[in-house]
């Protein structure tokens, strides 16, 4: 029977001053009581709405009441049927605008902790013995795979288990996507990324890494003397934008994409004995408010800075970041100026940064995404004193593909074409998903990308064999 | 991986190597490069495709050994493999102008004219190159380079080959007329104090002139920005826009100034790879 409890089972986390000078994980997890106390707080709702609030579709109530009933191996596969990343999503999924959201206990209770349960959920799978998984490769046609962020990861995985030999092409010499070199140890462990690769692995895809489509081999080769019979695009949006403001090609300045490749990819933490250096100076500014900057901020605090500071123009009722992210970083000090808008950076005469020259803001009329519209205070310039700025101002699709294959169509944005409510892009047997066909968007939605993907791509070869 | 078949000393900080790169050597163009990695932990860094093979399946690198990665790849031998070797990068080299074309080496730079000027002679231009160096066992790859142009002029610092003086001042009576006579165009490769000469020394003069920028890269792919370069006032990224750029247009003391970022970092580092040993195949 579901018990009603106000609260969600708070999440055993880290302490926040321990934590701040490590990259261990700051969320513990549940402990199989904590997971059992929370799963009995869903209703099991007639109408569980909360399902419409998750992008993949996730049968909730039915994972959650094997929970309950502590039948984990059942929740998993309930879990696994449709999230194909449970161990990642559960942790890094905006859970507050999507399934969290709509819970009907929501409206007067805080709602179930879904997201902390299918990470718990995932996390048991994750410590069982290793089932063996065998591949059973008997299609005739082969598929490639370009790009092993989750949305190439899913899709490969889907396709393997129907059977077709897979083989993922990575550009980065180690494969994951922004979730190797984006999101930190801190939030994302890799050994959950590194668990999830060595499955796929065992149903026999193929990982190449160090291989750029387009550059080392270009798409027409793939289709044609290489034999793959259909190929998935799943190159992501990793082209950093800057502000085009004066000053930031100074010393010091960096994209967050930089920053955190720098750490997460190269793991400059743990310079000398890594090889890759990051310079972190007494007070860095990072200029934006979602995941990255907050990912930003906080990863430099921990390779050393004192003060880590957000600036953002606009305030934080229009900050995209996760709620959890948002309260993580202020606990851990990370200190908020909201609505400053930077002008320029500044640099002393051997063109070291300084400092950043901002101008305060006011909330005007709505802008066309419907947020209000920061509009500057007029003489109220200031100059807050750092040592690194870091730009998280968005990303768009990386160009490189585009320039090197014919009849791939594209938007003014970068962002490869689909036709309406497919993944099948301009060229024939190539289909494409996640944030190369979005721009920026989320973890889950890529990795739903690439799971709807693999089905089409299934149906489009069933019809050519 | 991407074993190594061959490995020749030039000069006594630098080597050649031929590695097995099949992939990489049949999309390889002049004016490309590929990005390294040689152990686990280890940075990746840019060097360009001196020459390539496309039969063969082997890429020619030669490689200036100047700090920790350089270093441990100087510690690989024949039959070893470099960890991770992804490319070709950059955008390959286009020559829009025809005639006589002067291409400049510096260190490691000379290697990296072999496949461009092999290229342009064969396509009609009249070649040459000029190899300099401080002193005449550290001109590198003569002979090879002598099969790849139409002229060949050494130029060292001490007058103990060639000419007596710097490439620019070889290159100044080249424009003036002497020996190959005008070029029509100047490529150059090296230092960064080099390119930046050669380009005072062609600026006003109405010939065109391109240098490879070597800005600090990490991906090579356009994902960080770390190599932007500001060229006729707009950011570029030089791992995908280039690593040529219209010399004239170059913001230099930006790019010098940008490429000083981390050299307390790379000092401490290099002074720890003195005493520390690869371990090949450690991962
Ligand atoms: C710092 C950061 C924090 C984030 N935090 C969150 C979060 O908390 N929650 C959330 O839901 N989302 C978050 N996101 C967004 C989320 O990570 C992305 O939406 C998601 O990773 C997109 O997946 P993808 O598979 O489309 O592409 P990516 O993850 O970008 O992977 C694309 C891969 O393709 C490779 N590639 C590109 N071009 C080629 C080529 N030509 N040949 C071969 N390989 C190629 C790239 O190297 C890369 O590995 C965050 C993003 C960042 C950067
Ligand atoms: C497109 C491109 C192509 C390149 N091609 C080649 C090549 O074919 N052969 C080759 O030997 N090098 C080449 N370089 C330079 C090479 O990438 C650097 O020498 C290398 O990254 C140094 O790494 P390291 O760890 O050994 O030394 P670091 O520890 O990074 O540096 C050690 C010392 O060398 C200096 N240094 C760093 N970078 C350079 C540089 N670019 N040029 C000169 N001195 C530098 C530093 O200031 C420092 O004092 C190229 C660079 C680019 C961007
Ligand atoms: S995948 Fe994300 S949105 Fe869907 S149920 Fe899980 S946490 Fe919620
Ligand atoms: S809406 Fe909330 S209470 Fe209802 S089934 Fe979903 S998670 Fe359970
Ligand atoms: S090296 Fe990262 S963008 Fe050029």
């Amino acid at each position: 029977m579901p018990v009603k409890r106000v609260q969600k089972t708070p999440m055993p986390e880290r302490d926040a001053v321990l934590r701040s000078h490590d990259f261990k994980e700051v969320n513990e997890g549940y402990g199989i009581a904590h997971a059992q106390f929370e799963a009995e707080r869903c209703l099991r709702c007639q109408d569980p709405i909360c399902i419409d609030g998750c992008p993949v579709r996730v049968p909730i109530p039915e994972f959650i009441h094997q929970v309950a009933k502590g039948d984990m191996r059942a929740a998993a596969e309930i879990l696994r049927r449709s999230n194909p990343l449970p161990a990642v999503c559960g942790r890094v999924c905006p859970q507050e605008v999507q399934c969290e959201e709509q819970c009907s206990i929501g409206i007067r209770f805080k709602p179930v902790a879904i997201g902390y349960l299918e990470r718990f959920v995932a996390d048991w799978e994750m410590e069982q013995p290793a089932v063996e998984i065998r591949a059973n490769l008997h299609q005739d046609q082969k598929v490639a795979i370009v790009g092993s962020g989750p949305a190439g990861l899913v899709c490969a995985g889907e396709l393997a288990r129907l059977g077709y030999p897979v083989t993922i092409f990575e550009a980065l010499h180690a494969p994951g996507g922004v979730l190797r070199y984006g999101i930190p140890e801190f939030r994302l462990p890799k050994n959950v990324l590194d668990w999830e690769i060595e499955q796929l692995k065992k149903l026999g895809v193929e990982i190449q890494c160090n291989v750029i489509i387009g550059k080392t081999i270009t798409m027409d080769e793939l289709m044609g003397e290489m034999g793959f019979s259909a190929v998935f695009i799943g190159t992501g949006a990793g082209l950093p934008s800057f502000l085009g403001i004066p000053g930031e090609n100074l010393n010091g300045v960096y994209s967050a994409n930089e920053f955190l490749t720098r750490v997460n990819l190269m793991h400059a933490n743990d310079f000398p004995n890594a090889d890759t250096p990051v310079m972190v100076g007494r007070r860095v500014a990072v200029i934006g408010a979602g995941n990255t900057a907050m990912d930003t901020v906080r990863t430099a605090l921990r390779v050393g800075a004192e003060h880590g500071m957000i600036v953002y123009r606009r305030s934080d009722q229009e900050m995209t970041a996760r709620v959890e992210e948002h309260h993580h970083a202020i606990e851990e000090g990370v200190e908020f100026h909201w609505l400053t808008n930077p002008v320029e950076v500044l640099g002393d005469e051997d063109g070291w940064v300084t400092g950043l020259r901002c101008v305060r803001m006011e909330l005007g009329a709505p802008d066309d995404s419907g947020r209000a519209r920061p509009v500057p205070i007029e003489g109220s310039e200031f100059v807050i004193p750092v040592d690194n700025v870091v730009l998280s101002i968005g990303n768009k699709p990386n160009p490189l593909l585009l320039q090197t294959t014919k009849g791939l169509a594209s938007n003014k944005w970068g962002c490869l074409v689909v036709h309406d409510g497919t993944s099948e892009t301009s060229r024939d047997h190539v289909f494409a998903g996640g944030d190369a066909v979005t721009g920026a968007a989320t973890v889950i939605l890529a990795a739903g990308a690439g799971k709807t993907a693999a089905t089409e791509i299934h149906e489009d070869l069933r019809a050519n064999s | 991986m991407a074993e190594i078949l061959e490995k020749r000393p030039l000069t006594p900080i630098t080597r050649l190597y031929r590695v097995d790169a099949p992939l990489v050597a049949k999309s390889a163009q002049p004016g490309q490069f590929v990005i390294v990695r040689v152990r686990d932990g280890g940075e990746r860094i840019p060097l360009t495709i001196a020459d390539y093979d496309r039969d063969a399946g082997t890429l020619t690198i030669v490689v200036q050994e100047v700090g920790t990665t350089t270093r441990y790849l100087g510690q690989l031998d024949v039959g070893d493999d470099i960890l991770d070797l992804v490319g070709p990068l950059g955008m390959p080299l286009e020559i829009p102008v025809k005639g006589h074309i002067v291409g400049i080496g510096g260190g490691f730079g000379a290697a990296a004219l072999l496949c461009l000027m092999r290229e342009l002679r064969q396509r009609g231009d009249t070649t040459t190159i000029i190899n300099g160096a401080r002193e005449k066992d550290l001109l590198i790859l003569n002979d090879e380079l002598a099969g790849v142009c139409d002229n060949l002029e050494l130029c060292t610092d001490d007058g103990s080959a060639g000419f007596h003086g710097l490439v620019t001042e070889r290159l100044a009576q080249l424009i003036d007329g002497d020996g190959p006579g005008r070029p029509d165009m100047v490529i150059a490769i090296g230092p960064m104090l080099m390119i930046r000469a050669v380009t005072e020394t062609t600026r006003g003069k109405d010939i065109p002139t391109l240098v490879s920028l070597d800005p600090l890269m990490i991906d090579g792919t356009g994902m960080c920005g770390g190599c932007r370069v500001t060229v006729d006032n707009e950011v570029k990224f030089a791992c995908v826009d280039g690593p040529f750029f219209d010399a004239h247009q170059v913001d230099f003391e930006e790019a010098v100034r940008r490429n000083k970022m981390y050299v307390r970092q790379e000092g401490e580092s290099k002074n720890r790879t003195a005493c520390r040993k690869l371990v090949v195949g450690q991962d």
